[in-house]
């Protein structure tokens, strides 16, 4: 103890040592308790990469996602918790190890199914605690890892198939092995920088054979290709030392990829899919043999389509003639691969299909929309219902109150749904708005008509909500007109000057004037017009992809100043940056002026600033080149000149950058690994991991009115931080307070008051709403650890009002309060009184928040006012308000009243029992007072079903509660109840008074005449003293 | 002088302390020397917590008994009405229905658990290896925006819907002054299966020479809301009624008898 107290002495002196010196605070110390919300939307979820069985427990299923991370499931997949968020969100393999399945996982990140839009991994990791906890192990550079393969004998014997770069040369591809349980690790297996592994299994009943399947492939930023030379699929027989080909029956020539599987029943029996750019070798390969020699099967459209995105097989553990192809809409063979049929309706795109460990019936299939189940073998499939991976491209908010958020998602589409809805932001909340693939999605700024669009604008559609009318409205061709070039993520924007003001973006600048009706071409191509980018009908290789989605050399991102409607700004996929200020009369490229950025750098977004108009910031980003840096830039002079604005603290390439509307320091980047703040302009950026998962943040949006920070994130929906204004004063000065209460606007006690079913939320993802109570934000230098602490709420003459629960970080804390007093003092009866729980709302006006910490308080005042769309005029709530005192009052002198009885009675009882000289006179007052109580407290039956008939204390409760809680006037009904409970309760107080005066008076008499002690009762202000 | 000789010296052990703080052990040790000593916190019987519990619109008051044997009690008030929960005899757990108000026993799984706690009082860390407990230091940790000492505790397995599953927390102990500001652990049955309850500890204060949290605030992790228990008054070996918790199994309510 003395230790302790000598060590707080000592800390007090310890600031005279900082004295002069700046703090700086980064990450969890800044941001503190400020946390991100998750709205979802869960109901079309999201891509899954890799679905993993527990070897001997059926309840429990993990997935990993390819931009949400990885999920468990303790109950047989009916619910999935997140248990990887502080990483790297894009999987590519989740393995337990068999000889500690509960304990030890292994988790390979970077997704494998390598189409254009995939995000990267960081690497290899392990948790020895069941996924509490997360080492990374290394292969920082591997980008994709496709297999983890653990000795069934050997926990520390492992081996690692690094698939690598997809858009790049990688020394790091290859097969690895690890002896000492992920220590130290050996090269294998390697074939070349272009050349990685696929696919590494092991036999189940000899650990020394191993299978890997290597795949020759490479993206660019205009182009696909699977196939070449050095595909190849290999066996070892002794742990990896020697590999050996094993193509006996394969066709000659280059191959693409290539799946493998063994069967777990018997380990002769092999089962290859071979992409080979040929019908009659395409598709399904057979092995009886351990790989000897291969029959071909089946070259069904299911089995080789896409063989990038679909190149899963799975056996059925107890039957090897069982067989599961991932695939547009996923086959299953009951005949050892020589027929397939579809599996059973779900969301398309099958890449993993894994069996349950007891039961064949029962299959778990991770889709682009999500998780499902089968039940009986795959005929029918019901889709788990709370998982939130959705992959937004693009995210904007309209001003409704609440906002609404508005978005496209990797093959799910277009929606919009709430920012905040009661119980929480439901399924049932969001709106379809679109089909395909969906993007941007731009709410008009004055009239109920939304755009959105699919993949590369084949259709822009507008929406006219209230008249539930769409039509087509893109852009299209005219006499004379090259062919449009639109990008697959096709840029849109409206204008902030004028509502119907449409732009969109092919190689060219396309503005209309009325909604999408007409169009016209304001610019030259702004693009590099690189022709050697624009063949994509051969792109995929040995399989031709031409879906469009390598489409090049095409205007990206289009700003238009908030400041002066003239003053445009374009970047394109090819690297280019052109601004007008003339409205599109005269384009400046200003590429040449851009500092520190590689030539060709795709420019993910501009953001035209509030701050001037020759402001802007410019985001690049290099992936698609195997560059994963982070850039940003700033201009002030229309790009003649540009800075950087990232420093060393960022991690991952950046998409978008948002800044904020009052503070020019203040800007958020959306970066590959999750979101960074600035405060300093971009001198030092922290990152925001207060339940923000380490997810893609693809588009940022500021709400203007709310300061709500909406991120759209390709893997895990919608996050929102509410309300970010806090950040903008964070000076020094600030920083160096021991407390400091944030500005706030004056909090709007807003009425609705509808109603929330939470039908489904049993299993169904249900998004966290905002809070509508008062937000106090404050901050403290030093976690607040010793002694007192406390916040009250107390109105402008000191009175209290109600007491809170301060948060005690250091840094930013946030704290709710809902304009609630306390609830009233309920007499005792024999059950509860639920019209008790009803807290009455303060009037609007000032009130202050007093934080106690130690011997100091702290001050902060805030302003409440009425909801500018109240149902009731003053006089009216006015009345509310009066009436709700009288009866909360009434209320607590039922209270004191029934207080004062029992204690009457209690000694009475006690008299009866011990004197019985007394007796008589005790008996007379506690049958009266207990007749009496009769009338004015419940005293028999229960809380539910077998409650007794309300007395008055529930009936002045309800009361109570009905206008307490109202947003409405006062109704006739609640008068003339109030008439007759008033009359009650006189009848009854009247009641008391007799009995005092004559029972009790006659009893009290009795107790001072024989010396014994008079019944002790507190005080009424004692008695309600809260 | 003298105050920079102070200063210097704590300059000193602040900027040691973390590398002293190198083991679970070392921290563990820390934390007891610093709220009392170890030697202290073991010759404790029992302790009885008087307070109110914060849930928002309204302030319960509460009382909560833990003792050595492992009876433990906790009680609120509403309404004048009395609900108690985790009430523990040693052998039957039992707690207040909310709807009839009447006690009722916890299910034998549950109850079997709750048997596993007996040897925690007043702390799990106390003895842990003789309990056949398991510390770890995983690391350094930022949470509530300071640094701290994280630590897992595997304590005897429980089971969970008949499943044998390890009972491990974590919690994390500030690295300046070693008391431990946060609990974690996995909600392992029911609705919020797989969330996290976390359990933020504070406001620490003396009582007969010994440390202890007056605020401890209970949520789920990166779930708005949570609810805050304020000690009044911490109470060391108080004299203890054993009769308060035992299952009440024959209360017959008659009307005269209230």
């Amino acid at each position: 103890m003395k230790k302790l107290i000598y060590l707080l002495a000592i800390l007090t002196l310890l600031p005279i040592t900082n004295y002069a010196q700046d703090i700086s605070l980064k990450g969890k110390e800044l941001f503190g308790g400020m946390q991100a919300r998750h709205i979802g939307p869960a109901l079309m979820s999201g891509r899954i990469i890799d679905v993993e069985n527990h070897p001997t427990n059926p309840r429990i299923i993990y997935l990993g996602a390819a931009g949400g991370g990885v999920w468990k499931s303790t109950d047989s997949g009916t619910t999935f918790n997140p248990i990887f968020d502080d990483y790297a969100q894009s999987i590519g393999v989740v393995k337990l190890d068999p000889n500690n399945p509960d304990e030890i996982i292994w988790v390979g990140t970077g997704e494998i199914w390598t189409r254009n839009s995939v995000s990267v991994g960081d690497g290899l990791f392990k948790s020895t605690d069941g996924g509490s906890n997360w080492i990374k192990v290394g292969f920082e550079n591997s980008e994709r890892i496709s297999s983890i393969v653990i000795n069934p004998n050997n926990t520390d014997e492992i081996y690692v198939g690094v698939l690598g770069a997809l858009w790049s040369d990688s020394e790091d591809r290859g097969v690895y092995k690890s002896l000492d349980g992920g220590k130290t690790w050996d090269k294998i297996l390697y074939v070349g920088l272009s050349t990685g592994a696929a696919d590494v299994i092991m036999d189940p009943n000899n650990p020394s054979v191993l299978y890997t399947s290597m795949w020759e492939f490479r993206r660019s930023g205009w182009g696909f290709s699977s196939g070449g030379k050095t595909s190849a699929l290999y066996k070892s027989k002794d742990s990896g030392k020697t590999w050996n080909k094993i193509h006996n029956g394969f066709p000659e020539g280059d191959l693409g990829r290539i799946a493998v599987a063994i069967a777990p029943s018997d380990n002769n029996i092999l089962y290859s899919v071979l992409e080979t750019g040929e019908k009659a070798t395409n598709g399904l390969w057979k092995s009886s043999n351990a790989g000897k020699s291969w029959e071909h099967l089946n070259n069904d459209f299911g089995l080789t389509v896409r063989p990038f995105y679909f190149s899963r097989i799975t056996i059925d553990p107890k039957n090897p003639d069982v067989v599961v192809k991932g695939g547009l809409n996923g086959s299953i063979s009951r005949d050892g691969g020589k027929t397939f049929k579809s599996l059973g309706n779900m969301h398309s795109d099958i890449h993993d299909v894994v069996f349950d460990i007891n039961n064949s019936d029962v299959l778990y299939s991770g889709t682009d929309g999500g998780m499902y189940r089968s039940w009986d073998g795959g005929t029918t499939f019901e889709i788990v219902e709370n998982l939130p991976l959705s992959q937004f491209y693009h995210i904007s908010v309209d001003n409704e109150i609440p906002y609404n958020v508005y978005g496209g998602l990797q093959d799910n589409g277009s929606w919009y749904g709430p920012s905040s809805s009661p119980g929480g932001v439901n399924a049932r909340d969001w709106n379809s708005v679109g089909y395909g693939d969906g993007f941007r999605v731009l709410k008009h700024p004055t009239k109920n008509i939304i755009y959105s669009e699919m993949q590369g604008a084949a259709n822009v559609w507008r929406y006219d909500v209230d008249k539930n009318r769409t039509r087509t409205v893109q852009p299209m061709k005219r006499k004379g007109d090259p062919d449009l070039r639109f990008n697959w993520n096709a840029p849109m924007a409206i204008s902030s000057h004028a509502p119907d003001r449409f732009y969109m973006g092919s190689q060219f600048l396309h503005k209309s004037e009325d909604m999408g009706e007409s169009w016209d071409i304001i610019s030259p191509d702004l693009t590099t017009n690189d022709l050697t980018k624009q063949d994509q009908s051969s792109s995929g290789g040995l399989s031709v992809d031409n879906s469009g989605a390598e489409n090049h050399t095409t205007i990206f991102t289009i700003a238009e100043s908030p400041l002066d409607e003239n003053i445009l700004w374009i970047g394109t996929d090819d690297g280019n940056v052109q601004v007008t200020k003339d409205g599109g009369k005269k384009w400046t490229n200003v590429t040449d002026n851009l500092v520190g950025i590689p030539a060709n750098t795709w420019v993910y977004h501009i953001e035209a600033s509030v701050h001037g108009k020759g402001t802007a910031y410019a985001v690049f980003e290099g992936h698609t080149t195997g560059d994963m840096k982070p850039y940003s830039l700033k201009t002030t002079d229309y790009g003649q000149t540009w800075n950087n604005i990232i420093s060393e603290d960022v991690y991952g390439f950046v998409r978008n950058i948002q800044e904020d509307y009052e503070s020019e320091n203040l800007l958020f980047l959306g970066t590959e690994f999750g979101l960074y703040v600035t405060i300093d302009g971009g001198e030092n950026w922290s990152k925001f991991e207060n339940n923000m998962p380490a997810t893609a943040v693809h588009f940022i949006d500021l709400q203007k009115q709310t300061n709500d920070l909406v991120m759209g994130t390709h893997g895990r929906g919608v996050i929102i931080i509410d309300d970010i204004s806090p950040l903008r004063e964070l000076t020094q000065e600030v920083l160096t307070k021991d407390v400091h209460f944030f500005k706030n606007k004056p909090f709007i006690m807003l009425e609705g008051s509808g109603f929330s079913g939470s039908f489904g939320a049993e299993t169904e993802f249900v998004g966290q709403s905002k809070s509508r109570a008062a937000r106090i934000v404050y901050y403290l230098k030093k976690r607040h650890t010793f002694g007192k602490m406390k916040m009250e709420v107390l109105d402008m003459e000191g009175n209290k009002i109600t007491d809170l629960s301060p948060g005690k970080s250091k840094g930013i804390n946030v704290i709710n309060w809902d304009f609630n007093k306390n609830v009233p003092k309920m007499a005792q009866g024999k059950t509860l009184s639920f019209g008790g729980f009803t807290s009455p709302r303060v009037s609007a006006g000032n009130y202050k928040i007093m934080l106690t910490k130690g011997k100091k308080t702290y001050e902060h005042i805030i302003e409440v006012v009425y909801d500018k769309n109240s149902i009731t005029n003053s006089t009216e709530r006015k009345e509310q308000e009066a009436l709700t005192e009288t009866l909360f009052n009434m209320v607590e002198d039922l209270a004191f009243i029934v207080y004062e009885m029992n204690g009457t009675m209690d000694k009475a009882q006690e008299v009866i029992k011990n004197d019985p000289k007394g007796k008589k006179k005790a008996q007379q007052a506690y049958n009266a007072l207990n007749t009496l109580l009769k009338e004015l407290v419940v005293t028999t039956g229960d809380n539910y079903v077998a409650s007794a008939e309300p007395e008055l204390r529930e009936k002045m409760g309800d009361l109570y509660s009905n206008i307490a809680s109202t947003y409405d006037k006062v109704s006739g009904s609640n008068k003339d109840n109030f008439e007759l409970i008033s009359e009650e309760f006189d009848t009854a107080k009247s009641k008391y008074q007799v009995i005092q005066n004559k029972e009790v008076k006659k009893f009290n008499s009795y107790l001072e005449k024989s010396g014994k002690e008079l019944t002790k009762l507190k005080s009424k202000q004692e008695f309600l003293e809260k | 002088m003298k105050t920079i000789k102070t200063l210097f010296i704590a300059i000193l052990i602040i900027a040691l302390a973390p590398l002293n703080a190198q083991t679970a052990d070392e921290i563990i040790n820390n934390y007891f020397e610093n709220t009392g000593g170890l030697e202290n916190w073991k010759n404790l019987n029992g302790v009885k917590y008087t307070g109110e519990i914060n849930l928002g619109q309204m302030v319960l008051p509460i009382e909560m008994i833990q003792t050595k044997k492992g009876n433990t009690i906790t009680k609120a008030n509403v309404q004048g009405q009395d609900f108690f929960q985790e009430v523990f005899d040693g052998e039957i757990l039992w707690g207040t229905n909310q709807m009839t108000m009447a006690a009722e026993k916890s299910d034998s799984e549950t109850t079997d658990n709750y048997k596993n706690e007996m040897n925690d009082f007043p702390d799990p860390f106390i003895d842990y290896k003789e309990k056949g407990y398991a510390v770890e230091l995983i690391g350094n940790e930022t949470i509530e925006g300071t640094e701290t000492f994280k630590i897992k505790l595997t304590k005897e397995p429980i089971k969970v819907d008949g499943v044998v599953t390890d009972d491990i927390s974590y919690y994390y102990f500030e690295s300046e002054n070693f008391v431990p500001i946060v609990m974690e652990k996995e909600i392992k049955s029911g609705q919020g299966k797989g969330m996290v309850i976390q359990v933020k500890f504070s406001d620490y204060e003396e009582v007969d020479g010994m440390y202890f949290a007056f605020s401890i605030n209970q949520g789920v992790k990166d779930q708005e809301g949570s609810t805050m228990i304020s000690m009044k008054t911490i109470e060391l070996n108080p004299e203890i009624d054993m009769a308060m918790f035992a299952f009440p199994e024959a209360t017959v309510i008659t009307e005269e008898g209230k």
